[in-house]
């Protein structure tokens, strides 16, 4: 199989330009007779759905959610990026297109990190459009911040509610296409299979999560929407609800999966409490702006701190170490996620962790309060202190918080070439949901940016380009290959409801995520990898002897439900771990202790491992096959990343 | 903490429902109230019976699935949380708590503690958004927005439409979610153009779903999760009548 990612000629600055002018276009009267199925309705989802329509595709629209308003982009916190240079601080797309593949440590292709850099500018005028209530300066402007891996402020926010304000402009251009009648929504449905009709996706089977009803639609393109794998780790900062389901199973179908190695540990969440922990939550990294991130300089003082001996707040100056601004004096606290998140991990595995678990530093905002007062910080970040406070018991006005890294977004996903579509053809990913832009290591304030490009700004152009050649026809549903898919469901469910076992699906869930995070997390190593291999095959095996599914399949039945996404991640866990270990190098989040620098930071093999590792399905339990796409940079220079 | 759990079970929409009793003991006061309730439907589940079904996703209060009475409150004691976000040290050990799903006609119960809720999307639907394609829109800066209209707006935008103000309201009024959106919409210079068609739609939405009218008792601000004040249904009010006195749909 040979890769082709579309790329269009010419210099990376025309490349866009000129290929949407190449791209065929379908005229006004045929696009009425076009199906479109997206599926899922996050930023990405919502707004292709809506773009489309308006452009005057026929959408079927899919979530799991009652609402479309509820997908996880929703809990975004910090921002979006945008090259506006509103700020005058020498932003420019170049710059952030430089910093994107700077800040993915090199694994991300030139092309489409330009074109993301390009369009960015385009999102922030569409969603101040729709009403989006971002902040502003006293004279009636748009504000900007700092993020990590930044030195220029090109960050939109609206406070600590960015994700939520964004997904409620998209999902208001959705809703105004549902109530014209060009978008079906089908909410609490959830996709369960892709149909493939002569080699190319052409429907879906959906299960009514209400009713139970497997069902199957046919379409001309099928768009998958549906965000990260990031709970394949069981305790991460992804909402309970999302899953690899629709991404796998299409996989399986044929899709490519593409560095699935590649996740990202948030460096500012509240650290796990206990057992019992259900998820993780999420600090927005704009706080490191003004929190000073610390540990105590020796193991007696912080094992003090750990027995409640001593208050953080009582520690003097001397004894602390600022270890991020010590060691990154140019970046400081703002050093990109994977580099604050393995510095984290160090200082706790050397004695310094600060709570009672040992796996915690300090995010103090002491200084911050000293200097512009305590009214000033909490106009920054009121809602963040509130939720910590409401979640610790802790006041971080006056002790600093305690934060650890986690689980937070997978930069792997479907294969997706320059248009956006899989190696199965009218199948396309977009969003989180595939993996073509952030590299190794997305910076922050960019899972926005891309979720709306992908479905604002290039999906309506690249989708015309298939579509004017694939012909009206439409496929009835009753087509043997929809019949096939359905029956498939079926028994896959029947099979899951019947082994009525000892477990129930947490159990599997919590195990597996206790595996991954242990072998395959902040850092990995082959021993480690190859026995988390081993034991996931263990677990899969068990799960499909001895899970408990109660209930039966023709009920809301939220118990078959997670059932149906644990037994993918099961698969899914262990091709992350082929994939980590056939990458021989450290780049971005995935760190491979045996390769690293003296000092300790990722080393990697630009020699080796400069191409995109996408996987193919070859069968159930059989190896997948490896097909390298190779990344070739004619623009930027490929450094060692420092930022020091 | 050891607790007695009473919880409103019902098979599906058509099943009449009752109070159940249950205990749960070893309830860490770290826990979350959802994370109680998730060690609640493991012995149910290990019992071989199911477990209690509740709306629930993102955990961190923003996503507006969560949706309970607990003790006769939307949301429970505290103020300005979701229930996701109510841990269990508000609570005492040996506590009897009561929980129920959002009552309300327009609300009708799915299973358990998950009712439909699918009457918010069509009034919004009706005619809260802006209606602007994609492309064409004019360069952000160009619509400059005094600091305090852009937060009051924020203010009002900040719904997360978990339906507490129905619940809370004896008349289960819809009128806090509608005049938050309405409200957003009207302060913008961007949504001004549509405030008129906006509100007379949205407003005969909400009518058409069943919702009844406010009771002036402000329940819904006291319960909102995120505090949407009542200003916004005076302005809801004021848009109407203003929108009605020059309307071409009489």
């Amino acid at each position: 199989m040979i890769l082709d990612s579309k790329i269009p000629e010419g210099a990376l600055g025309d490349k866009w330009t000129k290929h949407k002018f190449n791209v065929k276009l379908v005229n006004p009267a045929n696009k009425r007779k076009y199906e479109v199925i997206v599926v899922g309705t996050g930023l990405a989802g919502a707004s292709a759905a809506a773009s489309l329509a308006e452009l005057g595709y026929n959408v079927k629209a899919f979530c799991f959610h009652d609402s479309p308003r509820r997908a996880h982009s929703i809990a975004a916190q910090g921002g979006i990026n945008a090259a506006k240079n509103y700020q005058n601080d020498g932003d420019s797309v170049y710059r952030l297109f430089y910093d994107t593949v700077k800040g993915g440590d090199y694994r991300a292709r030139e092309a489409n990190v330009f074109r993301l850099a390009e369009v960015s500018v385009k999102i922030i005028d569409q969603c101040v459009a729709q009403g989006v209530p971002f902040a502003r300066e006293y004279g009636g402007l748009l504000a900007n911040r700092s993020f990590g891996g930044a030195q220029v402020s090109r960050t939109f926010y609206a406070r600590g509610q960015t994700g939520q304000q964004l997904l409620l402009g998209a999902y208001s251009a959705l809703s105004r296409q549902v109530a014209s009648g060009k978008v079906k929504m089908y909410p609490r449905t959830e996709m369960l299979d892709v149909i493939k009709v002569d080699g190319k996706a052409r429907g879906i089977v959906t299960r009514n999560l209400i009713t139970g009803a497997i069902e199957s639609h046919s379409g001309h393109a099928v768009l998958l929407c549906t965000g990260g794998y990031g709970n394949v780790f069981f305790l991460s900062t992804n909402a309970m609800g999302s899953n690899a389901t629709a991404a796998w199973r299409a996989h399986k179908k044929g899709a490519l999966f593409a560095n699935p190695c590649y996740t990202q540990i948030h460096p500012t969440c509240i650290p796990v409490s206990g057992d019992h922990q259900s998820k993780l939550t999420l600090m927005s990294e704009s706080l490191r702006n003004d929190g000073r991130v610390w540990v105590p300089k020796t193991n007696a003082l912080a094992e003090k701190v750990r027995k409640k001996e001593l208050k953080p707040s009582e520690i003097a100056e001397k004894d602390r170490d600022y270890y991020l601004e010590r060691k990154y004096p140019s970046f400081g606290n703002l050093v990109p996620r994977d580099v604050a998140s393995r510095n984290a991990k160090e200082a706790c595995d050397d004695g310094h962790g600060v709570n009672e678990t040992g796996e915690a530093v300090f995010l103090d905002f002491r200084d911050a309060i000293n200097r512009d007062g305590e009214d000033a910080i909490r106009a920054k970040y009121g809602n963040l202190f509130d939720m910590y406070a409401q979640i610790t018991g802790d006041n971080p006005y006056q002790q600093p918080m305690m934060i650890y890294p986690a689980v937070h977004y997978t930069m792997g996903g479907l294969w997706v070439d320059y248009n956006l579509m899989t190696n199965v053809e009218g199948l396309y990913a977009l969003g989180e949901a595939n993996f073509s832009d952030h590299g190794a290591n997305r910076l922050g304030a960019s899972a926005l940016m891309q979720g709306l490009a992908d479905g604002y700004f290039v999906i309506p152009y690249t989708i015309g380009n298939y579509l004017a050649g694939l012909g009206l026809d439409k496929i009835p549903t009753d087509h043997p290959e929809f019949k096939k898919a359905e029956q498939e469901v079926k028994d896959r469910i029947s099979k899951l409801l019947s082994i009525k076992g000892e477990k129930n699906v947490d159990f599997f869930h919590k195990a597996l995520g206790k595996i991954m995070w242990n072998y395959c997390g902040m850092a990995r190593n082959a021993e480690g990898l190859k026995k988390g291999k081993q034991m996931i095959a263990e677990l899969r095996a068990e799960f499909w002897q001895n899970v408990r599914v109660v209930g039966k399949n023709e009920e809301l039945n939220m118990s078959l439900e997670k059932a149906n996404r644990v037994a993918d991640f099961l698969e899914l866990g262990e091709l992350m771990i082929d994939d980590a270990l056939a990458r021989e190098e450290s780049c971005g989040g995935h760190f491979r202790e045996e390769h690293q620098t003296p000092e300790g930071e990722a080393l990697r093999d630009d020699e080796n491992f400069a191409f995109v590792a996408a996987w193919e399905y070859t069968g159930d339990n059989q190896p997948e096959n490896l097909h390298k796409e190779e990344l070739i940079f004619d623009n930027v220079k490929l450094t060692q990343r420092s930022y020091k | 903490m050891n607790l007695t759990l009473k919880i409103w079970r019902q098979k599906d929409a058509n099943d009449k429902g009752g109070m159940q009793t249950y205990q749960v003991s070893d309830i860490s006061k770290d826990m979350s109230f959802l994370e109680m309730l998730d060690v609640l439907n493991d012995q149910l589940e290990m019992k071989g019976e199911e477990g209690v079904h509740f709306d629930h996703d993102c955990r961190e209060g923003i996503c507006g699935s969560c949706s309970m009475f607990i003790n006769g409150r939307p949301h429970g004691p505290k103020k300005a949380v979701t229930a996701c976000q109510l841990h269990m040290r508000s609570f005492t050990d040996g506590e009897t708590i009561t929980i129920e799903p959002w009552r309300a006609r327009a609300f009708p119960v799915v299973r358990d503690l998950v009712v439909d809720r699918g009457a918010f999307d069509r009034i919004i639907a009706a005619g809260g958004y802006v209606s602007v394609n994609t492309g064409g829109v004019p360069d952000a800066n160009e619509i400059p927005i005094p600091k305090d209209i852009a937060d009051e707006a924020f203010d009002a935008a900040t719904c997360i439409a978990c339906g507490a103000c129905v619940a809370a309201c004896k008349n289960a009024s819809a009128m806090l979610f509608v005049g938050a959106k309405i409200s957003q919409l009207a302060l913008l210079p961007q949504g001004s153009v549509e405030r008129k068609t906006r509100a007379e739609k949205m407003i005969a939405q909400m009518d058409a779903e069943g919702f009844g009218a406010c009771t002036n008792t402000a329940a819904c601000s006291a319960e909102c999760p995120k505090e949407i004040p009542q200003s916004v249904i005076a302005r809801m009010n004021r848009e109407y009548f203003s929108a009605k006195a020059s309307s071409k749909n009489v």
